[in-house]
């Protein structure tokens, strides 16, 4: 049978303002263990918590980002569990009346847009870690991410398959880095997602049994970790089977995901109104004032690419999808006018080389003008294509500036007709045979040719000058 | 000379002013005055001799209660001092920082002496469920001081105190203050900063003085009243001076006198001490007139859901995990919350954790919580309404005298009945104060409850204080 997917995502983002969401201690990543944790953190009695309004301007630039409408009173709710990593064994959170609702996100999908629906963006704070040393028969609380401002990003099942996942994810991430309010780093935890998929035959209305995956920490893993589930579920309903509602933790080693709970252990949060924070009413003018200064967003950089510099869609699309990669772009682009070399460049072997190191295009350690001279050099004709994707290679690895590399190298390219013409002259005296099987008319040992001349000058020899000289010599 | 600990603070600053005494000469009497009557009141769950002396010793003589000793209610956080709630769970809990009253207090001079004796986390009306044992009503040591500050109230009755903070979920200062003969104040919800202060119910507790008389209890609301940036729920209103409204005269002012409030249940003897109470303002001058209530009747109720909603989350906290007991032996982690709340907390703390979960939980939210929240509004509307028509409430502050330890203990809802006319100022904000009008036959204080306006403290000082000044009653003292 042909079943259809259904996706729904939840992630929860850390906003990296610099104190806590409901008390001063810092936020900073990476400190020693529980050396930013102070009485309202560590939900020491008594203590009482205290909205940080940068927080809630973070939340308020995220929530109009994603089209979402603001909530007319700001209301906080304690969801309440019992867990070692939640000091006060409640959890500030927002329940009945989320900070922002109704919004959506665009992604591309088969050359055309796809309109992801968010169903709420709310604000809560975050648990501390816990750590199981090995062999030990006690466990310990890292208190320094408990109390950091998190918002919750939660969107409609409109997601039908992992690679839309994986797409949503990458233009949620886009925007918010867009936005500067998280380093959206998955790997640091300041970006988690959790996904609930199910799937039904195709063109049947009613949803199928529903399923929550944890624990993905990647978006790569969320792809896969869809991928696998979707299979699962299908060949479970195929064998007769029924899917249980449940939760399932991804297991990135084995690739499956594994059942952690299911729906009749669920919790009852006991969910009711935070009432150490008096909700209050949102200042209108605020929120025009954070979205006058929202800063240019994805799509609408995407159009400007387009119109600005004759990017096609695609293209436009890509060199956008990451702000600092849009920035150097436009840095390059004006240094070095040929908008599309850019774009062909930064497509190319730059995107190929942040991959292979998995870093942003800031850290290649190219600087915009470097990179704009290294193009500068291939029209004047003192490089050749071929050398300048060696030079970039080697200006990456030692992070020597492009110009260094020539000189050191001595990789400027031959282009003095005369000297071309003395090496030219060398390999027709030598290689007669192919002279002659050119002559007569195997137009493919002109390659060969061409191939031994660029062989003796190392390389360095411009590539049509060489053409040129060669037919002239051979009498065309 | 005077018997120094038996003064009011007023009192006690004019001397220290005119040089007659010094904060070291107080302290001093007032330790001895405390161990010679603690041991019978039990008021004092610690009482820091050493501290105050040498504080008092090193006292400047400058701030509104400059070397005037403060007794602070056990649920108020001082930092690396003892604060327990009078419970097991919290053995040996010493806050890492000051509550914002704390820090008022000692900003404006005051010693602190130690911690007064209360119910379990305020868990009552007569300080019997403390895991300390019961204080005694110094008026009669069979009885119990009233509830949950009673050792604040009975430390002050019994001259073991100048001045005391309690606090006041649903008459926890006011219901034993009335109780032990003495001044209770509940400020409007939001005038006095709850940082530091260990929540029972979030959104109905506030501390408040429990002094010997009124000009005392305006003089310390003065001092720890005023918005605090750490607490969100403190409002941001300038402080009159209180001083100022303790004028006495009541021509002209009117009074509403609530009939839902003299119902059966009400004793006798308080019943007529309340009526000439009332009998005695109209003939200075005051308005006296009968308004309407309604939703008095819900008030307890009503009360017992939303209290124990917050505390039962409030008190989750208490899992052995950071502070305070951890039971031994627990298998894992699960066992070890079991056995630490099973051990730590007693049966009226268990008893309200259960109901205000059972209130939050799924299927019952609506039933209970949500409903208890609209009969709140419904009850702060009545006021609304009341106030329209008078600039002050006095009814009753407890339906009875103090009753004798062990007779309600093991009736839950006769003890809830003891709030039934403190409750509603707190399910309304509102401020309220209890001043003594009357002694029983059995020479047991009696109490009047004044409420007015929110954040309007200064009409009810002058009501409480035109009373108190045409009377007798708050200068008696227990012999003990």
């Amino acid at each position: 049978m042909n079943y259809e997917t259904v996706i729904g995502l939840e992630v929860h983002l850390q906003l990296a303002t610099n104190t806590k969401a409901f008390c001063g201690c810092s936020t900073k990543f990476g400190q020693k263990a529980n050396s930013q944790v102070c009485p309202v953190c560590l939900g020491f009695p008594g203590s009482l918590p205290v909205l940080n309004a940068e927080a809630f301007k973070f939340a308020i630039r995220v929530a109009l980002a994603l089209n979402c409408k603001i909530q007319g009173l700001i209301k906080f709710d304690r969801k309440n569990y019992y867990y070692p990593d939640l000091p006060k064994n409640f959890q500030i959170s927002q329940y009945d009346m989320p900070l922002s609702y109704d919004g959506f996100i665009d992604i591309p999908v088969n050359g055309s847009r796809k309109r992801i629906r968010i169903k709420r963006a709310h604000m809560e704070e975050d648990a501390g870690k816990l750590m199981h040393p090995e062999g030990e028969d006690y466990s310990l609380v890292d208190y320094n991410r408990g109390g950091m401002p998190l918002l919750e990003i939660v969107t409609e099942p409109d997601i039908n398959s992992p690679q839309e996942a994986y797409d949503y994810l990458t233009k949620l991430k886009s925007i918010l880095e867009y936005l500067r309010v998280s380093d959206c780093d998955m790997e640091k935890g300041s970006l988690r997602c959790d996904a609930n998929i199910s799937i039904r035959p195709v063109g049947e209305k009613k949803l199928g049994t529903k399923v929550e995956i944890k624990n993905m920490n990647s978006f790569k893993g969320v792809k896969s970790g869809l991928e696998y589930e979707e299979k699962r579920q299908a060949s479970v309903l195929e064998d007769g089977g029924t899917l249980v509602q449940e939760t399932r933790l991804w297991d990135a080693g084995k690739c499956v995901t594994l059942s952690m709970r299911t729906k009749e252990g669920a919790e009852d949060y006991r969910y009711f109104p935070e009432p150490d924070l008096v909700p209050f009413v949102v200042d209108k003018n605020e929120i025009e004032e954070i979205r006058k200064a929202l800063p240019e967003l994805p799509e609408a950089r995407i159009e400007r690419f387009k119109k600005e510099f004759g990017l096609s869609d695609y293209d436009a699309g890509v060199l956008t999808s990451q702000i600092d990669l849009a920035d150097y772009y436009e840095a390059v682009v004006k240094l070095y006018k040929n908008a599309k070399v850019v774009a062909n460049w930064l497509m190319g072997d730059i995107m190929a080389a942040m991959n292979e190191k998995n870093v942003k295009v800031t850290d290649l350690g190219l600087a915009p003008d470097k990179f704009a001279g290294l193009l500068a050099m291939i029209d004047s004709g003192a490089i050749s294509g071929k050398m300048a994707k060696e030079i970039l290679a080697d200006a990456i690895e030692t992070k020597a500036s492009p110009e260094e590399i020539v000189k050191k190298k001595g990789l400027v390219q031959i282009s003095d007709a005369g000297a071309i013409e003395e090496i030219v002259k060398n390999v027709i005296v030598r290689e007669v045979k192919s002279v002659n099987d050119y002559k007569s008319g195997k137009m493919a040992a002109m390659g060969f040719l061409v191939g031994q001349v660029m062989k003796e000058s190392k390389g360095k020899a411009n590539p049509g000058k060489v053409n040129e000289i060669l037919r002239k010599l051979l009498g065309d | 000379m005077e018997k120094l600990c038996s003064l009011t603070a007023h009192k006690l600053k004019e001397l220290m002013v005119k040089g007659d005494t010094t904060p070291l000469v107080i302290v001093e009497q007032l330790f001895s005055r405390i161990e010679k009557c603690d041991g019978k009141i039990k008021a004092f769950v610690l009482a820091n001799k050493e501290k105050a002396v040498k504080n008092a010793a090193a006292s400047k003589n400058s701030g509104k209660l400059a070397g005037v000793p403060v007794l602070l209610k056990d649920n108020i956080c001082v930092k690396g001092e003892l604060t327990t709630c009078a419970s097991k769970i919290l053995a040996g809990f010493k806050p890492p920082y000051d509550s914002t009253v704390t820090r008022k207090l000692e900003d404006a001079g005051a010693i602190l002496i130690g911690k007064a004796n209360m119910d379990e986390f305020a868990f009552g009306s007569s300080c019997e469920t403390s895991c300390y044992g019961p204080t005694k009503n110094p008026w009669d040591t069979t009885r119990i001081p009233g509830g949950s500050s009673g050792g604040s109230a009975a430390a002050v009755a019994s001259d073991e105190t100048i001045l005391a903070l309690g606090s006041d979920t649903g008459g926890s200062i006011r219901q034993p203050a009335a109780l032990c003969g003495v001044v209770g104040l509940k400020p409007t919800y939001g005038r006095v900063s709850r940082y530091g202060l260990i929540a029972f119910a979030s959104s109905l507790d506030q501390i408040g003085p429990i002094t010997k008389d009124v000009e005392d209890a305006a003089l310390l609301l003065s001092v720890i009243a005023g918005y605090d940036e750490m607490d969100s729920t403190s409002v941001d209103l300038p402080v009159p001076d209180y001083a100022k409204a303790l004028t006495n005269n009541v021509k002209g002012l009117r009074i509403g006198v609530p009939k839902e409030y003299f119902i059966e249940g009400l004793d006798k003897e308080v019943e007529a001490s309340v009526r000439s109470a009332i009998e005695l303002l109209k003939s200075l001058g005051a308005e006296v007139k009968e308004i309407s209530l309604p939703h008095t009747e819900y008030a307890v109720s009503t009360y017992y859901i939303v209290a124990t909603a917050e505390a039962s989350s409030n008190l989750a906290r208490f899992d052995g995990v950071q502070y305070g007991l951890r039971a031994d032996d627990a298998k894992d982690m699960i066992d070890m919350y079991i056995r630490t709340r099973s051990q730590g907390f007693g049966n009226e703390a268990k008893r309200r954790i259960l109901l205000g979960t059972y209130c939050l939980s799924t299927g019952y939210y609506d039933a209970y919580y949500l409903k208890a929240q609209k009969v709140r509004t419904k009850i702060r509307e009545d006021f609304d309404k009341a106030f329209q028509a008078c600039d002050c409430i006095v009814t009753p502050t407890s339906p009875t005298p103090a009753f004798k330890i062990g007779e309600k203990t093991n009736d839950p809802l006769s003890m809830y009945l003891s709030d039934i006319y403190t409750i509603p100022a707190n399910l309304a904000g509102l401020p309220a104060i209890s001043i003594p009008c009357g002694f029983s036959k059995a020479g047991l204080p009696i109490g009047l409850q004044i409420l007015a306006k929110a954040f309007d403290e200064e009409t009810m000082f002058r009501t409480a204080y035109t009373f108190e000044q045409n009377t007798e009653f708050h200068k008696k003292r227990p012999a003990l």
